[in-house]
């Protein structure tokens, strides 16, 4: 369990080839006797063996394979040296197999270790819960205790609360992975480049009318107010649009100039060295904002439109600012997908967070990708700060620690280092905290974010799906 | 256990080497270094005896509920490898569990507080180090198969699920089984009286009225009460002392050092764990206690994340497993980070004249445009508790990339009762000479 790779390939797997079964990670001394390569090749080797039943294989093997034999990542004579490896372990595997049918290379029949009794109960429990809480929600509907408007209202909230969540967590996963520690100091970048962005977008949309510097600063010290600036979705797009670039910049050079500062010279220190490192790192963020900004709650907008959505039993209220909050964060999304499948940048990320060793054994620059590892999470990250104060209308220097859990909590569950799961866990815990209004009290909505993301972590630490979205 | 000659004994003449190796002459040294620090400070700002003895009660006051919360992080982290960041959640639950027990029952509680249970402080404080065990152990049971940096998120949001559950307004006030209690939600709480400053009041006035022309009244109950948490950091290293060295302690060293290793040993880790981390929690649960409790009034800001760090880095500058190392870290830490801002503060108050103020970060950075750099000085020190954890922040960074090891990390305790990569380091210098004289 110590140092299995989470969330990656190298999960509880077993590939079967003829009667021999391998396990990769589950069995200690199995995994001893395979240690000397890398568990990815191994995989690549068995499928060799299972001939004319290569379209079982993972869609990510495949083009990594072509990817080698069409010489793309040839650069390195060290790749050459270990493909002739590799076929020559299958030529001797063959012939053992030819020769002695029933050889036997690793323990046989030992597919899963057996659950204990608690992860079966902790199971059963979770799915009585949720039948009761389906239950008893239809029970509560038929009452007429809730309405339709009110769980469209939850779920809708919940949605937009989720994307942000979901969109700074890709950053936070990435890296999750690339570089093996949980980065504390995420939330204080979305903190930071939130300040920064709407700094910026107010300094736009007031300009000339106020003093510089009190609209750079929000006005701390009560010298310019939002009402008088009259900043909103409607109003001053241009400003916001201005203001949504210079978060994602902000966040994106703050991320690298913090990485080549304090954990570049860290790598491979260990997690809990990194971890306690960022903490470091979050502390310097986050009461720097409260020596630039004070410990003070800004309200940023202005009233603007808003559409009310008439449904049985009241209206959901849909502002232009949750509007804008879907289309950028669908916008975002979309371009991730398109940069991790299209671009040999998201390629070359992809392989690094299903194999580091592999990547560089296949020539892919590693620190150049870490880098931009670093640059991309940290402009979602800035993104994410900008959306969700525009969102809540609010900003103060806890924003993005407020938020930071969530964010884990949505990246544990999506599986660490899966930039989909990442995104599809944020709307989860999303919608979650927020449809448990229909029961909890609002005090509790964060505190149910968390106590979910421990019941995850306990139960399904690789992530609910199985960790192998990636 | 040999202890290596760190930095500080290269420096000193022979004759003092032999003193310095003592663990006590070390704690004492660093503080009286510190307490000549704050003598001179308080000098040079021209405080009375009143005020010298006072900012010493103070420091001294921190020093020692930072050593007991070092020594218990020391024994989770250093001793047992489990990362615990959710320190402050457990003496949130020690001290409201406390309070609660001890705030006078409904109807005889002063209009306008919330109130409690009624019973005798005593009972009280029994009662809160078993609910922070209690919650330790709800804590650990389920989370410990998970990789440290998971356990470390877990408990990290168990004390903020704790901080939420103390700030919720459903349970500002409320009734249970015919019981009215509360936490007091966001307003906070009024905790339980002081012993101490109630012997004082009653009983010992005749103590303070004697004493009362040459220092101010209070001081006395103050004194007393550093006094007597001193007596409670010396039982609590006291237990830990005898925890780590028992057969009990072995193990979690060994936990530590390879959790594989010792399975194999037949042991059963989670127990051990789970038994190490409850331990702690109450000491924690306690430590809340006397800390935040006995200062009257409780809320659940005093309960965020930071004090938890700020424990750790005590930790860190000492360098985790050494027990000595994590009440010099304390006394580093509350000598300097903590509480010096404040002082150099005050300092360039008293000897610098700094005209012009500025309110805010614009007008000061509009001053320092203008030339007068006087607005953005004032500004910087107005934000002493900002600066603080800035320090903070900035002192883990340089420590983890400079000395991850701490000051006295390097005398971390072997699991094996024989020092058995001495032997080998031997056998490696026995060969470099020998490989020399060829």
């Amino acid at each position: 369990m110590t140092d299995t790779a989470v969330g990656g390939y190298d999960n509880v797997r077993a590939v079967r080839v003829r009667e021999i079964v391998f396990l990769t990670e589950t069995s200690e001394g199995c995994r001893r006797w395979i240690s000397a390569m890398p568990s990815k090749l191994l995989d690549i080797e068995n499928q060799f063996l299972l001939q004319g039943k290569y379209q079982e294989w993972p869609h990510e093997h495949i083009s990594l394979l072509i990817n080698i034999i069409k010489g793309e990542y040839h650069k390195h004579t060290a790749v050459l040296l270990r493909f002739w490896c590799i076929s020559l372990q299958i030529i001797i595997y063959g012939v053992i197999m030819k020769m002695y049918p029933h050889v036997t290379l690793g323990p046989i029949g030992t597919v899963r270790e057996r659950l204990p009794f608690a992860e079966h109960a902790i199971k059963i429990a979770a799915i009585i819960f949720g039948l009761a809480v389906l239950f008893d929600m239809f029970r509560q509907l038929t009452t007429g205790e809730l309405t339709i408007a009110l769980i469209a209202g939850y779920l809708w909230r919940g949605l937009s609360y989720g994307l942000v969540i979901g969109l700074a967590g890709v950053g936070l996963s990435l890296t999750y992975d690339l570089l093996d520690f949980a980065n504390f100091a995420h939330g204080d970048y979305i903190t930071l480049s939130a300040f920064v962005g709407w700094g910026v977008a107010y300094l736009v949309a007031g300009f000339g009318q106020f003093k510089t510097g009190s609209l750079l600063f929000l006005g701390v010290g009560g010298t310019v107010y939002p009402q008088d600036v009259g900043i909103s979705v409607t109003n001053a797009p241009i400003a916001i649009l201005i203001g949504l670039v210079m978060a994602a910049l902000v966040g994106a050079l703050l991320a690298v100039a913090l990485d080549s500062a304090v954990y570049k010279s860290m790598r491979g220190a260990g997690n809990i060295t990194l971890l306690i490192a960022s903490v470091g790192v979050a502390f310097i963020l986050r009461y720097g904002a409260v020596y630039l900004f004070t410990q003070q709650t800004f309200g940023l907008t202005a009233d603007s439109w808003s559409y009310k959505l008439g449904l049985p039993g009241g209206t959901v209220t849909i502002t232009s600012a949750s509007l804008l909050l879907i289309f950028v964060s669908l916008l975002m999304m979309l371009g991730v997908h398109l940069l991790l499948t299209q671009t040999k940048l998201g390629k070359s990320m992809r392989a690094m967070a299903a194999n580091q060793q592999l990547a560089r054994v296949t020539g892919i620059p590693s620190e150049k990708i870490i880098r931009r590892t670093w640059l991309i999470g940290g402009a979602l990250a800035g993104i994410a700060g900008f959306m969700i104060a525009l969102l809540q209308g609010t900003i103060n220097y806890q924003i993005g620690w407020t938020l930071l859990l969530l964010v884990f909590a949505g990246v544990i569950m999506g599986g660490i280092g899966s930039v989909y799961g990442a995104i599809v866990g944020g709307i989860l815990v999303g919608l979650i905290t927020r449809v448990s209004l229909i029961w909890i009290p609002a005090s509790f909505t964060e505190a149910t974010g968390f106590a979910v993301m421990i019941l995850i972590l306990l139960t399904r630490p690789a992530g609910i799906f199985g960790g192998d979205v990636s | 256990m040999s202890v290596q000659e760190g930095p500080v004994a290269s420096r000193l003449p022979d004759s003092l080497v032999g003193y310095w190796e003592n663990d006590l002459v070390k704690i004492g040294a660093t503080l009286a270094a510190v307490y000549l620090l704050y003598v001179v400070a308080g000098l040079l700002l021209g405080y009375g005896l009143s005020g010298q003895l006072n900012s010493l009660r103070r420091l001294t006051f921190l020093i020692v509920l930072y050593s007991i919360g070092a020594l218990v992080v020391n024994l989770h982290w250093g001793y047992s490898g489990l990362f615990n960041i959710g320190v402050v959640g457990f003496m949130a639950v020690g001290v409201y569990t406390t309070t609660i027990l001890t705030r006078p029952v409904a109807g005889q509680n002063p209009t306008g507080t919330l109130p409690g249970l009624g019973l005798p402080l005593p009972i009280a404080i029994a009662g809160g180090v078993l609910a922070a065990a209690l919650v330790g152990y709800l804590a650990a049971l389920p989370s410990l198969r998970l990789r440290d940096d998971y356990f470390a998120i877990v408990t990290l949001a168990f004390a903020e699920i704790i901080r939420i559950t103390a700030k919720a307004s459903e349970l500002q006030e409320f009734t249970i089984f015919g019981t009215t209690v509360g936490t007091g939600g966001g307003r906070g709480i009024r905790t339980y009286p002081n012993p101490i400053n109630q012997f004082f009041e009653g009983t010992g006035a005749p103590i303070v009225n004697a004493v009362s022309g040459t220092i101010d009244g209070p001081l006395v109950s103050g004194w007393t009460f550093v006094l007597a948490l001193t007596f409670v950091l010396v039982c609590v290293l006291w237990v830990i002392v005898r925890i780590v060295e028992s057969p009990f302690g072995r193990v979690l060293k060994g936990i530590r050092d390879d959790e594989e290793a010792t399975t194999a040993l037949a042991k059963n880790t989670g127990s051990f764990k789970i038994r190490s981390f409850i331990i702690g929690c109450g000491i924690l649960g306690l430590l809340g206690i006397i800390w935040q409790g006995s200062q009257g009034y409780i809320s659940p800001s005093l309960f965020v994340p930071q004090l938890t760090f700020f424990i750790w880095i005590a930790v860190i500058i000492g360098g985790a497993g050494s027990n000595t190392g994590s009440i010099i870290g304390s006394i580093l830490f509350v000598g300097t980070i903590y509480l010096g801002p404040g002082y150099v503060r005050r300092l360039v108050e008293e000897f610098v004249s700094l005209s012009g103020r500025a309110t805010n970060f614009p007008d000061a950075l509009g001053a320092l445009a203008g030339g007068d750099i006087s607005g953005i000085i004032l500004y910087t020190l107005d934000q002493t508790s900002a600066l603080r954890v800035i320090l903070t922040g900035v002192l883990l960074i340089w420590l983890l990339k400079r000395r991850p090891d701490g000051l006295f990390g390097n005398r971390r305790e072997m699991a094996s009762s024989i020092d058995v990569e001495s032997r080998v380091r031997d056998r490696q210098s026995n060969d470099s000479t020998a490989g020399g004289e060829e």
